[in-house]
């Protein structure tokens, strides 16, 4: 049942609950370079309501959070809040038209007091600007207690856990007297009562009319506190209306109806032997009890949400850090893997997701970037032969259709896609067994992904391994022959074969038990 | 593009040592006689060298601070050594003093990969307490010329093929360095660590290992150093060479050494010492008190890193697409 949007410049004087939106998009579009990232998007939110938005990865609502906050401007489309039109050119001007986001990760400064935290930017004054101390602690104090957040406003932030950081940022919004209150998966990395407190808060915030947009992937909290719905897929709303009028199977439907306009590479996989098992593996925090096979030739997807432990596991896997149990057997024997040196030289490399951060080293040239985990073999009586690495570098990015003025250029000057490409010819170059893809076509444009797709199948058709973690569905479906979902640091769900829907992986990963459609 | 700047950036710096010697050589052409810059290398020497290490640890992300106070120690030992035997043939002493310094130095490099303490906090610490033990070693008594051996002290000073034996040692470090720090996977692995440790660790580089051997070849090199600085002086006491880290941290800094690790060259670190060098052997020669020369240094370490930092600032991502078919 999808409601029609709804008109948006006549307010009602009376103030009944829920009638008039407080704020409300329409006509949003926004496009970035080779992507059209929102199309004529809507959006309402009403006071005293909760609206889930919901939508896969990449379906637009980072994109929308950046708009309402101010972040990003929209191409077209109008932002009205009480019916007056509005711009929000910087994030200041969002915040002083009462819009505030609480993100995942927490924008707060560590080494500050809470109180501090609250009131960084427009903190009390006394006489000659000095800050107020007394009045700016009795005041944090007091929005603390409004919010029922036992925290002391002295403490310095950093002592805090995840959810206290929250609800910190959330006595923030209140002091700068936020109407409109967007929360990005707030329950993302919180323990079981952490996310009982949080429901709660969202309760409290309620109760004080405040209009939420509560970002979310899991179904059970959706259902819980929500009490309208919008849905994204591919940057268009989908679908809108009251949570009491919706199903479960709906939501799904809604979210992955799409038409996969992709082409993926067209496969016939030839499975060879049992080149890697893993039993076990767990981790004291982070992952349980995962095992699998993977055999030469095959491209095993990874597919979960944000914080599965997906990657964490890989980082396991490749001896970046430790398990506490579990062992792997590679080639049908006991294989130990306590660096990376290790698994590099068993012949298992991992291409990080991050690529800024874990993969390209900023000031080498390319070709050095490439050569690095091969210089043992380019190298003759531990003397580097330059002119090697440049063949070998060659030869690896030109496979990969490497588009650089000059191998000697620095890695910095090239484009996301092209740095991917860089990171990957620099593993393929150690001659794997096993490679490990975290999301391998994360930010890069389309042409990079057809081609990273491209050369994914090529590499299994050699006989590699191919262990791809990624949390685009249409990339999973496409490339997988077998899929694990991965939901909580556990293994949720394996499937195999042609009859995979992306609703099996919806809801393998977000929990839903399964239900007769 | 980030290779030909970083040549250009070299070749600058070279282009202004070039001008600051035609400079002084209009009003005092005796400065620019063979003999008389034969000299002023020989004077830099120690620093040429001493920077050479520092640089090994600045391209990892860290910084040796305790480079002087090893020097001085390990200068009072041998001294000290020389003192109560004086036959010890000076090849031994090299070695004593070397593996000295790269103990010192091995220190300071677990500090830093084992427990995960700052580098400045470290070496500001090691300093502190280097110093302190030539002072227990010593008592704070001097060593003097009369009490050192003749050989031990001729050995810097030996001229072979004209020039000081102090000099050919800073050759053979430079030429080992050039090896080293581009043909040799450490030397790499200098690179990769202070480019980005993330990913380091990823290609199989043990980050912390690296930054150790980085402070081992420091400590070796200020070893070596502390035998050249006392036999050369002929003195041992506990404030040799008192400051004189700064002077090698900014050496490196004005050869473009980035402090933020992964950016730099020999070129460049040799040239950084040449030009701190030159600029202190020349100011008694145009008659300027040797004050001034701080004064300088500062100002050329201001100037070096704006450079680095403006040339660095027009890389950043690029976004738009058509920049990106440009570039």
């Amino acid at each position: 049942m999808l409601a029609n949007t709804q008109g948006i410049a006549d307010v009602h004087p009376h103030k009944g609950k829920g009638l008039a939106p407080v704020l409300s998009l329409t006509g949003i579009s926004k496009s970035f370079p080779g992507v059209k990232a929102l199309s004529e998007v809507s959006l309402e939110l009403y006071p005293g309501e909760v609206t889930a938005l919901v939508g896969e990865n990449g379906a637009g609502k980072s994109t929308i959070v950046k708009i309402l906050t101010g972040i990003y401007q929209p191409d077209e489309g109008e932002i009205f809040i009480n019916g007056l039109p509005m711009h929000f050119p910087t994030a200041q001007d969002a915040g002083r038209a009462g819009v505030t986001a609480i993100h995942q990760e927490t924008v707060l400064f560590d080494d500050l007091s809470v109180a501090e935290n609250i009131f960084i930017g427009h903190a009390p004054k006394m006489r000659f600007g000095l800050i107020d101390r007394k009045e700016m602690v009795r005041k944090a104090k007091a929005l603390l207690e409004r919010i029922g957040a036992r925290i002391d406003p002295n403490v310095t932030l950093k002592e805090l856990g995840i959810a206290n950081k929250h609800l910190v940022a959330i006595a923030r919004a209140l002091s700068v007297d936020a109407k409109i209150v967007i929360m990005d998966e707030p329950t993302a990395s919180l323990s079981h009562k952490e996310i009982e407190e949080t429901y709660e808060l969202v309760e409290r915030l309620k109760a004080e009319g405040k209009a939420i947009l509560f970002i979310s992937h899991k179904f059970d909290e959706i259902f819980r506190i929500a009490d309208r719905y919008t849905v994204f897929r591919d940057g268009q709303m989908v679908g809108k209306g009251l949570i009491s009028e919706v199903g479960e199977q709906d939501l799904v439907k809604l979210m992955v109806g799409r038409s996969v306009d992709q082409v993926f590479p067209k496969r016939a996989p030839e499975l060879g032997d049992e080149v890697l098992k893993v039993v076990g593996y767990s981790h004291p925090t982070e992952f349980e009890d995962i095992g699998f096979s993977l055999r030469a030739g095959e491209i095993l997807g990874f597919y979960g949400l944000v914080g599965a432990g997906r990657s964490e596991f890989m980082q396991a896997l490749f001896g970046v850090t430790r398990p506490s149990k579990g062992a792997i057997r590679i080639d049908d024997q006991v294989a130990v893997i306590r660096d990376p040196n290790e698994a590099i030289r068993r012949g298992i490399v991992y291409v990080p997701e991050d690529r800024g951060k874990q993969g390209a080293i900023r000031g080498l040239p390319i070709f050095q970037n490439v050569s690095l985990p091969s210089l043992k073999e380019t190298s003759r009586k531990g003397f580097l032969r330059l002119a090697e690495e440049f063949r070998l570098a060659r030869e690896y990015t030109q496979r990969l259709d490497l588009r650089a003025a000059a191998l000697d250029q620095d890695i910095g000057d090239l484009s996301g896609g092209n740095q991917q490409k860089v990171v990957i010819a620099k593993w393929l170059a150690t001659k794997p067994r096993v490679i490990i893809l975290d999301e391998p076509t994360k930010g890069i444009d389309i042409g990079s992904k057809a081609a990273v797709h491209e050369f994914m199948a090529e590499l299994a058709a050699e006989g590699l391994a191919v262990i791809m973690v990624s949390s685009e569905i249409p990339e999973i479906l496409g490339m997988s022959d077998r899929v694990i979902v991965m939901r909580e640091g556990r293994i949720a769900a394996e499937f195999e074969g042609d009859h995979l829907t992306p609703e099996h992986l919806v809801r393998a990963a977000a929990g839903i038990t399964e239900v007769r459609s | 593009m980030m290779r030909s700047l970083m040549k250009s950036r070299e070749l600058i710096l070279a282009a202004a040592i070039l001008v600051l010697v035609i400079a002084i050589a209009s009003r005092f052409p005796a400065f620019v006689a063979p003999a008389n810059l034969a000299n002023v290398f020989n004077d830099t020497a120690p620093l040429i060298i001493l920077a050479l290490g520092q640089m090994a640890v600045i391209l990892t992300r860290c910084i040796d601070l305790s480079v002087a106070a090893n020097l001085a120690l390990t200068g009072m030992v041998v001294a000290m050594l020389n003192m109560a035997v004086p036959g010890l043939p000076v090849p031994v002493i090299l070695a004593i003093a070397v593996s000295l310094g790269a103990l010192m130095g091995l220190f300071n490099g677990l500090l830093v990969w084992k427990l995960d303490i700052p580098p400045i906090v470290v070496t500001l610490g090691t300093m502190t307490i280097y110093r302190g033990i030539i002072f227990v070693i010593s008592g704070g008594e001097w060593i003097n010329a009369h009490e050192m051996s003749d050989a031990f002290k001729a050995f810097p000073r030996e001229v072979v093929l004209g020039l000081p034996v102090l000099s050919w040692i800073a050759i053979l470090v430079v030429l080992a360095f050039v090896l080293v720090v581009g043909r040799t996977p450490l030397g790499r692995a200098f690179f990769a660590v202070g480019g980005n440790p993330h990913a380091a660790v990823y290609t199989g580089i043990n980050v912390g290992q690296t930054q150790c051997a980085a402070y081992v070849i420091s400590g070796a090199l200020a070893g070596l150093t502390g035998y050249l600085w006392v036999a050369r002086y002929a003195v041992a006491y506990v404030d040799i060479a008192g400051g004189f880290e700064l002077e090698v941290v900014a050496a490196c800094v004005i050869g473009g050494i980035s402090i933020a690790g992964g950016i730099g060259s020999v070129g460049g670190a040799v040239l950084g010492a040449l030009f701190l060098g030159i600029v202190k052997n020349a100011l008694p020669v145009i008659n300027i008190s040797p004050f001034w020369q701080l004064a300088i240094s500062g100002s050329a370490i201001i100037v070096a890193v704006a450079f680095n930092a403006t040339s660095s600032r027009t890389k950043g991502r690029v976004i738009l697409k058509k920049a990106e078919h440009a570039a």
